[in-house]
């Protein structure tokens, strides 16, 4: 991709590609170590256009750091992540955050949206960065809240939002932009049994509606049943045999 | 098939089955001698076990069981073939885990096998909650947090299989 292109606004636009075998993500032989801890020991690991992969394994595997990797936050010691035909583990910084910033987009379990902002100024900071005018910028946050049942919640600054509502914000953020890739961590890991099921629901129908790649990091069976498919980290490696 | 694991770790007496059954086992209901000479006679008809030559002047206790390839195979598949998720406890996936440890086999994969067949119909049951009414909504629901509490189980016991080998060992 080159940064140039502006980036494309969810509502309205068709999935570009339907979830097929196509390998979107491609990781080999990831290596991570921080200091004397070894958080990945050599993960290989392919993720199709498409599709919704949820990422399990016990506290401390490494999961976290995995989809740090795979989302260029964080940089390989060693082994390979190629993202549609470009290889991230060697670009530069300054190019990585461009990528991030024109197709993906980010899920945190808490602490994400910034306190002193509405909700409906939280949503529209991607578009804000992308270049687009603050008008149009929050006329389509203010769109997409709608569509996530959050209109009555524009004007609330998150610590007056529910769990549920906040984290349903944080996706309309991390959507807004239409990126092609999703990466949520935890993004049920606060929330009761009802308000995770909101946001899944939500998540798995505009993901799915958008033909977005969903990777997603939860130690919840009842978040990853909405998944295609589950891969386990478990002491920084994942375990084969069980794949599709 | 708890037997013939139990006889993969070396042959042994009918009666030295019986409590090692009991002990690993028998929480709830202690097997009755009846019941283990019944299973090592279907065992022996279909040639999974082998009886060792008899000890002179004994009676039928004293007869010591062997297990065959054909056995060894019948224990393999019974290990890594994941039982049907149901919403209930998984007593069975227990005593494979626990033949598998004594074994020496691959009890991590079984356990890996079973949380993806649970996954599996988890996912099935989250599709078929999609659009439904609420009373199948609830039934589906029902079924989920009984599997997930299945899951959380299989996740605590892969995270302390040492611990379980070392208490059934002793
Ligand atoms: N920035 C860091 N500095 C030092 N060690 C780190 C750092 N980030 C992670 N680690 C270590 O790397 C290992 C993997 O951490 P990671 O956060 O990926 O685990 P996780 O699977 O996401 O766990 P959890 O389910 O608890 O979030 C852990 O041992 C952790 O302590
Ligand atoms: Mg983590």
């Amino acid at each position: 991709m080159n940064s140039s292109a502006p980036p494309s606004t969810l509502p309205g636009i068709p999935p570009a590609t339907s979830p097929g075998a196509t390998p979107l993500i491609t990781a080999r032989d990831l290596h991570l170590a921080f200091g004397l801890t070894e958080a990945l020991r050599g993960v290989d690991l392919t993720i199709r256009s498409g599709e919704i992969l949820a990422i399990m394994g016990p506290s401390g595997s490494g999961k976290s750091t995995l989809l740090h990797i795979l989302a260029g936050v964080l940089v390989p010691d060693r082994g390979s992540v190629v993202y549609n035909g470009q290889r991230i583990s060697t670009m530069n910084e300054a190019e990585r955050a461009r990528l991030r910033l024109a197709e993906f987009g980010f899920v945190f379990q808490f602490g994400q949206l910034l306190p002193d902002l509405s909700a409906l100024d939280n949503v529209s900071i991607p578009l804000l960065l992308g270049g687009m005018s603050r008008r149009e910028a929050l006329a389509r946050s203010e769109e997409l809240l709608g569509s996530f049942g959050l209109s009555s919640c524009k004007d609330k600054r998150p610590p007056q939002l529910s769990g549920g509502q906040a984290q349903r914000v944080a996706l309309a953020r991390a959507l807004v932009a239409g990126p092609r890739v999703l990466f949520a961590d935890e993004p049920t890991g606060s929330l009761d049994s009802l308000s995770s099921e909101q946001v899944m629901e939500m998540l798995a129908a505009t993901v799915r509606g958008f033909g977005v790649t969903l990777v997603v990091v939860t130690h919840d069976a009842r978040t990853a049943a909405y998944a295609d498919r589950e891969v386990i980290v478990r002491d920084g490696q994942i375990r084969s045999g069980f794949e599709l | 098939m708890i037997l013939l694991g139990l006889l993969e770790t070396g042959s042994a007496y009918g009666y030295d089955l019986k409590h090692r059954y009991d002990r690993l086992f028998g929480l709830r209901k202690r097997l009755a001698f009846g019941q283990i000479y019944a299973t090592l006679a279907r065992l022996m008809r279909d040639n999974c076990i082998e009886e060792l030559a008899a000890e002179a002047g004994h009676g039928p206790e004293r007869r010591r069981y062997h297990i065959t390839d054909t056995g060894l195979r019948r224990v393999e598949s019974w290990l890594f073939t994941p039982d049907i998720p149901h919403e209930n406890l998984q007593s069975n996936l227990f005593a494979k885990t626990v033949i598998a440890l004594l074994i020496d086999d691959d009890a991590e994969r079984l356990l890996d096998g079973q949380r993806h067949a649970h996954l599996e119909r988890m996912r099935q049951l989250t599709s078929e909650k999609r659009g439904a009414d609420f009373a199948t909504a609830a039934l589906c629901d029902h079924a989920l947090f009984h599997l997930e509490a299945d899951l959380r189980w299989i996740d605590l016991i892969s995270a302390r299989l040492r611990d379980l080998r070392e208490s059934i060992e002793r």
